[in-house]
């Protein structure tokens, strides 16, 4: 037995013939790297043989409770960011309780009320908090027809269900689940092998249920944070620089002070935020303050702004500690043809549309934040140690945000709100961080390059693969006050924690860096460089967007330069059957085989990846039409394939992979954060575009691999890389020419080709 | 990239000029009228030129700006087929591809300089001043070549010429001809020797392929550009002022070499405010054209008003006295202005000029202004360039007004305009048309 | 200072200072959540409401300016229990993932539909430029405008809709 939790005062008991939430809590940890591979404090795992998250929380009734009249709450650690998290984890414990799920209410992150499972990142959520739901409902489920078996003296084999929320003995006497949970404790360890549904009979997993929070988005519903008037709700603003790094020097509080509406102002070492009763005197209040000089503290040169040079100038110039990846050595015939080449993507920003949000509120002593952060229980960590509060006074709950990529400035703005609140006790403050402050202030996603030399052989087989990666940490999720900007702020103020790589099979900027192909002599090595010239963290997919860019170019390369169909370079250097199976999946439904050949002007692109070689498959294949005059490029059509093991909802796996694809494009082809000598200078759309409607593809088709009953694959990210290297490949079909450095734009690809 | 159009009052000018030039000497000239059509010749194979032919051409063509004229929106680059609407109807560009049918692909070297001269289609019509040859006539003989080679290297493109919607008798194209024989009298261009190389290749540029004195020299009633004193004193473009860019500039910072280069390049520097409506695609051109031509290209446009750096006007900020005389326009602007232009605001933090600097406001026309306000402004260089969204839907004749109002007294020292509600509705009427 | 605004219908009389833009007052003061805050700079388009039909950046409308004319959100265009045409057609195409760019596109392009009951592709895609969504939904949403369109005609079964 497991040590007896540490918070028993909060727990809650078998009341009124229901099953209450009996909140179990796992032991306190944190120091466990957990949080979907990204960094962030995580539960200890107690339950080693159990799936999913249920190997840090074994306890049933953290995760489902039914009440008598039949409703059942479903309890995750995972938020919902827009990848339709909610409706998925929804269907999957109304399919293993065999319920309908219209009776399923799902509570996301809160730290008293669900389970801790880290950061919601990763591609984790199915892997963690859908395995583990699914495992939990089939023990209730098994609990329930065995309580139901020994009411009616029968075999619980006997005991069947059919999907209503009713026992059913084998001569027609039926009882409700409700009745028979109000006779259970579901305070018990979930069991390893509890019997799960089988496929065929599956009623609800695996079909396209409508999102569960789309209408409230198209109607003006309260759907999001943003959305949320508590009483006595003050506005706030906080008062920066023009982006991180740089600090205003003795702005004007006096005027301020005085501006009508204007309830405080919150100055706390570098810190500095204005409240007010309305959301205009706030954002006016902040304005007069930012009138002032800034000045940018003595910290290493920002990146040089530019082409991959410049990218590849200031990352070999920081000092790297050499991590080995893959080494594999086998006899293998003479090259024939060597291809060698760099590899390089800029700085680029999350660009939620939505700033990030946060409400505080400091009660009788309790901190209340609600973030739309991905690792609410990491913003209590944060506020824990920021405010010096005991952990039990801070509490975090998870509410909507617009979609976020990764780490924006969600983690801050909550900390931000804390900060304000614990200075203007009793009342709730909303703050909500402005455009520039987002684009100045967030961490971006990581500059990268990859040097790349490949060999084939005389059989058209790779000899030898040399892959070399640098990249700055992807990890610096906040575990505590010094990964947020307060703390960096605080008097005295809580260090930048140095930035750690994260080990394979996951990885951060070598994620994806091992190819999954099987080539002969693969020698990969991740350069790491912990000194960060900017501030950044984890984007959707980490460091896989170029180390798949990287290898799906260069199989092009070779490809091009042997003469060789791209298809059949990869699948001839593929043994993984699912891989094989996803990438012919995408070739058929693209006609790859009578594809237009590549005529100056069009041209097609494929590539293939499957997500940190343990997540879902993804290939991708494209037709491209080049303007030479511009070098604007159009995707006329692109097609997907994924496999992410059971779908539970393949119109959302469709989804997911549709955003991915046209996010990817609009990175690869357009984003780089840019710098100057002081400041970033992206600081608005203008500065920093994005794909709009005139650019998306003329059409994206997304095949979902049927895989009934398979264990479930995180599918959010699986497009980025493979988008990236299908676009590139697509405009060297297309043109002729090569494009290594993204982004791939119009500048540079006419740049390439020349006038003609 | 919004469509451009030919409003009002330019094309006005030298339709009614090339009426009246006709009405002057319609029987003197019915010879000269009728020009020979040239026979078709086949079109040159793409490997007929050298690449730095090639190259040299590209990059006069984009200075010239063959492709914003000569490419409907979302069209096929030099297919033609652009609208430019004028009061007087709607001409539409021609294909320039090298399409044997529908584009140039039938002409000869001689017929396509021929054009670029004197404005004579292959088949002996004449053609509309829209095509600048007034300034063409100026580029040398080699560069016309180069740039001949360019176009009929480009892909060819079925796109037949869409037929002109022009009142009677503008139509008619002999008219055009007493239009030439009063106006085409320009050289080929010959460099001062007082001068050193920069500046003369950028006077040949900016007088001849670039055309900048079409927009910013006045017009005279017959619709030819004002030379001498008067040449660069400002002028029209698509309703939009276009300033004076010699002694008499309206900006409130003095150009110089380095504050043009890096407006053309870029479409913005840190003292003069962002190339808006037809300077727009302008700048676009510029951005990529190669660096060393537009460096020559400001340091022959900044030399016309070099004289004027003494009398620089101070620039005014007042906010006080402004929102006293119109607390209408100072509640304006705070709501729809500040957010960019007021201090603190992320565009001013970041080193963009404020609105002082702004040529804009101290023009005495308040059409810019107005224009900037209803339409807002398309990012010059392609997306990543500043960009200012429209307020026609938000503010009425009345509010617009109000705010212009109150940005030409707290943003500049001069007098304040008058009749701005009707020079607003104005504005929006001709937005409107479609 | 009282300024009166009209709003789907109903008219507010709010106490409030006229250069406020019209989206803090949609949502704190009206406690409508259609439009959002992206960027307050008339840039994204996540504020957009209907101003006399015309789409406007209330992020950028000071409320003063708009006294007594007709602005629609996307609360007027219809509820959860009763949604309106093109809320239909995105409910249908499930035309979201995080969904905080959805109204501004609804509304958007609402004022396409009325002033052009049948747009093609292209138009929708050139009226739809203005907004930005970060999520890579736009395939989605133009399948949604596309699903409006038929609806509307009434010519086209739903389901034949999608390409
Ligand atoms: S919030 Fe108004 S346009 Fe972005
Ligand atoms: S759906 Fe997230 S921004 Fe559009």
């Amino acid at each position: 037995m497991n040590p007896v939790p540490s918070m028993l005062s909060r727990r809650s008991f078998l009341t009124g013939g229901a099953l209450v939430v009996s909140f179990a809590l796992a032991p306190k940890a944190f120091a466990q790297l957990a949080g979907g591979g990204e960094g962030g404090a995580g539960p200890t795992v107690v339950a080693p043989d159990l799936k999913g998250s249920l190997k840090s929380t074994p306890w049933l009734d953290a995760w489902i409770r039914i009440d008598a009249d039949g409703r059942v709450t479903v309890f995750t650690g995972k938020v919902e960011l827009g990848q339709g998290i909610r409706t998925a984890l929804i269907q999957v414990a109304a399919e293993e309780l065999d319920i309908p799920p219209a009776v399923v209410t799902l509570v996301t992150a809160d730290t008293e009320r669900t389970p801790d499972e880290g950061l919601t990142a990763g591609s984790h959520s199915m892997q963690d908090s859908g395995t583990a739901i699914q495992n939990a409902a089939a023990n209730v489920r098994m609990l329930l027809a065995a309580e139901a078996a020994r009411d009616w003296g029968v075999p619980a084999e006997q005991v069947t269900t059919g999907g209503d929320g009713r026992l059913r003995a084998p001569d027609g006497r039926t009882l409700s689940y409700g009745d028979v949970a109000a006779r259970l404790s579901l305070h018990v360890q979930a069991v390893p092998d509890a019997p799960l549904r089988r496929p065929s009979d599956y009623r609800t997993l695996g079909r396209e249920l409508p999102r569960v929070d789309i209408p409230a988005k198209l109607t003006g519903g309260a759907a999001y944070l943003h959305d949320m008037r508590l009483p006595g709700m003050l506005h706030a603003r906080v008062v920066r620089g023009p982006s991180v790094g740089t600090s205003l020097k003795s702005p004007d509080l006096d005027t301020v002070a005085r501006m009508p509406g204007v309830v405080k102002i919150v100055r706390q070492g570098g810190f500095l935020a204005v409240v007010a009763e309305r959301q205009w005197s706030a954002i006016q209040a902040m304005r007069h303050l930012q009138r002032a000089a800034y000045e940018r503290a003595p910290q290493p040169p920002l990146p040089a702004d530019g082409a991959g040079d410049a990218v590849a100038t200031t990352l070999k110039a920081l000092p790297a500690r050499d991590i080995a990846i893959m080494d594999t050595s086998e006899p293998a015939g003479p090259a024939v043809c060597t291809v060698k080449a760099r590899y390089t993507r800029p700085w680029i920003s999350h660009g939620s549309i939505g700033p990030s949000c946060a409400i505080a509120q400091y009660l009788d002593g309790t901190m209340t934040v609600w973030t739309h952060s991905q690792g609410t229980f990491d913003v209590r960590r944060v506020v824990v140690e920021l405010l010096g509060l005991p952990p039990e006074k801070v509490h975090a709950i998870h509410a909507e945000g617009a979609g976020c990529y990764g780490q924006n400035g969600a983690d801050d703005v909550a900390a931000d709100a804390a900060v304000i609140a614990k200075a203007v006790p009793g009342r709730p403050i909303r703050l909500q961080w402005m455009r520039e402050q987002e684009f100045g202030w967030e961490p971006l996603g990581p500059g990268m390059m990859t040097e790349l030399e490949a060999a084939l052989g005389a059989d058209n087989r790779i000899v030898s693969w040399t892959h070399a990666v640098w990249s700055n940490p992807h990890n610096n999720r906040p575990v505590g006050a010094g990964g947020v900007l307060a703390g960096n702020e605080a008097d005295p103020p809580f260090p930048v924690p140095e930035g750690k790589p994260i080990p394979m099979p996951e990885g951060d900027g070598s994620r994806n860096s091992n190819p999954l192909y099987n080539f002969a002599n693969t020698h990969v090595v991740y350069h790491f460089l912990k000194d960060m010239p900017a501030r950044v963290s984890a984007l959707r997919s980490l460091g896989a967007h170029l180390n798949v860019f990287s290898i799906e170019s260069m199989l092009d390369e070779l490809a091009t330069a042997a003469g060789i169909d791209p298809l059949a370079i990869r699948l001839d250097h593929m043994r993984d059957e699912r891989a094989r199976e996803v990438m012919q999946a995408a070739a058929d439904r693209f006609g790859w085989a009578k594809r237009p050949r590549g005529d100056g002007r069009r041209g097609c692109g494929m590539a293939f990846a499957r997500y940190k070689n343990l997540g879902a498959y993804c290939a991708v294949a494209m037709e491209v039409e080049v303007d030479r005059e511009t070098g604007r490029t159009l995707v006329r059509r692109a097609v997907a394939a994924v496999d992410c093991g059971q779908p539970a909802n393949p119109d959302g796996v469709r989804n997911q992979i549709e955003g991915a694809l046209v996010q990817s494009l609009s990175w690869t082809s357009r984003e780089a954060v840019r710098f100057v000598a002081d400041r970033r200078a992206s600081f608005d759309w203008s500065s920093y575009p994005i794909l709009r409607f005139d650019d998306v593809p003329g059409s994206v088709e997304v095949v979902v691999m049927d895989r009934p009953g398979a264990p479930f694959l995180g599918t959010a990210e699986a497009g980025q890389g493979p988008t990236a290297a299908a676009l590139a490949n697509a405009i060297a079909d297309a043109t002729g020419v090569r494009l290594r450095d993204m982004p791939l734009s119009p500048d540079r690809l006419k740049a390439a080709i020349g006038p003609v | 990239m919004k469509r451009t159009r030919w409003t009002g009052r330019t094309v006005g000018r030298w339709a009614a000029g090339g009426a009246l030039a006709c009405l002057v000497g319609v029987g003197a000239i019915l010879g000269f009228a009728h020009r020979s059509g040239l026979p078709a010749s086949p079109p040159p194979k793409p490997d007929a030129f050298p690449a730095e032919m090639l190259t040299r051409g590209a990059a006069l063509a984009t200075i010239g700006d063959c492709i914003v004229c000569h490419t409907a929106d979302g069209g096929v680059p030099y297919a033609g087929g652009r609208a430019l609407a004028t009061p007087f109807g709607t001409l539409y560009s021609t294909n320039i591809t090298p399409d044997p049918e529908t584009g140039i692909g039938g002409w000869s070297k001689e017929a396509f300089k021929r054009a670029m001269r004197d404005g004579v289609s292959r088949d002996g019509s004449h053609l509309y001043p829209a095509l600048p040859y007034d300034h063409y006539r100026q580029v040398h003989d080699g560069d016309l070549d180069a740039i001949y080679a360019f176009l009929m290297t480009r892909p060819a493109a079925t796109a037949p010429a869409r037929e002109n919607d022009l009142i009677f008798p503008l139509g008619f194209r002999p008219l055009l001809a007493g239009w030439k024989l009063l106006f085409l009298h320009q050289e080929e261009f010959t460099p001062r020797p007082d001068r050193d190389s920069e500046w003369n290749r950028g006077a040949y540029l900016a007088e001849g392929l670039g055309h900048c004195s079409s927009c910013h020299s006045p017009r005279n009633l017959a619709g030819a550009e004002e030379t001498g004193a008067s040449a660069y004193s400002g002028g029209l473009a698509e309703g939009w002022v276009a300033p004076a860019l010699n002694g008499s500039s309206p900006a409130a910072v003095t150009w110089t070499k380095e504050s043009l280069f890096t407006y053309l390049r870029t479409g913005v520097d840190g003292h003069h405010g962002a190339a808006a409506g037809p300077m727009g695609p302008v700048v676009h051109g510029l951005s990529r054209a190669p660096e060393a031509d537009v460096r020559a290209i400001a340091s022959y446009i900044a030399s016309l008003s070099a004289d004027r750096a003494a009398k620089a006007p101070a620039m005014a900020d007042r906010p006080a006295e402004a929102a006293k005389t119109n607390p209408g326009g100072a509640a304006l602007f705070a709501g729809a202005c500040a957010g960019c232009h007021d201090g603190g605001a992320p565009m001013m933090t970041q080193g963009r000029p404020g609105l002082s600097t702004v040529t804009a406001l101290r023009l005495d026309q308040p059409d810019n202004t107005i224009r900037a306000i209803l339409q807002g402004i398309h990012a010059p260089t392609g997306p990543a360039g500043p960009a200012m969204p429209p307020f026609a839907a938000s503010l009425t004749d009345a509010q617009v007004a109000d705010l212009a109002a109150y940005l030409r007294s707290r943003f500049s020292d001069l007098p304040a305009w008058t009749s701005l509600e009707t020079a607003a509705a104005t504005v929006r009427k001709e937005d409107s048309q479609p | 200072m009282s300024v009166t605004i009209t709003v789907n219908g109903a008219d507010h009389a709010l106490d409030v200072d006229p250069s406020t833009p019209l989206l803090y007052v949609l949502r704190d003061d009206l406690e409508l959540n259609g439009a959002k805050y992206g960027c307050g700079l008339g840039q994204c388009g996540a504020c957009t409401v209907q101003i006399d039909g015309k789409p406007a950046f209330s992020c950028l409308t000071p409320v003063g300016a708009v006294a007594g004319r007709r602005i629609r959100t996307v609360e007027g265009l219809g509820s959860a229990g009763a949604p309106g045409l093109l809320q239909q057609a995105f409910e249908k195409e499930q035309a979201a993932q995080c969904g905080y760019c959805i109204a501004g596109m609804i509304m958007r392009a609402q004022a396409l539909l009325d002033r052009n009951p049948d747009p093609d592709d292209a138009q929708i895609r050139a009226h739809m430029q203005t907004n930005l969504c970060r999520c890579g939904t736009h395939m989605r949403i133009l399948r949604a405008v596309r699903r409006a369109v038929a609806l509307r005609k009434g010519t086209q079964s739903a389901q034949e809709v999608r390409p």
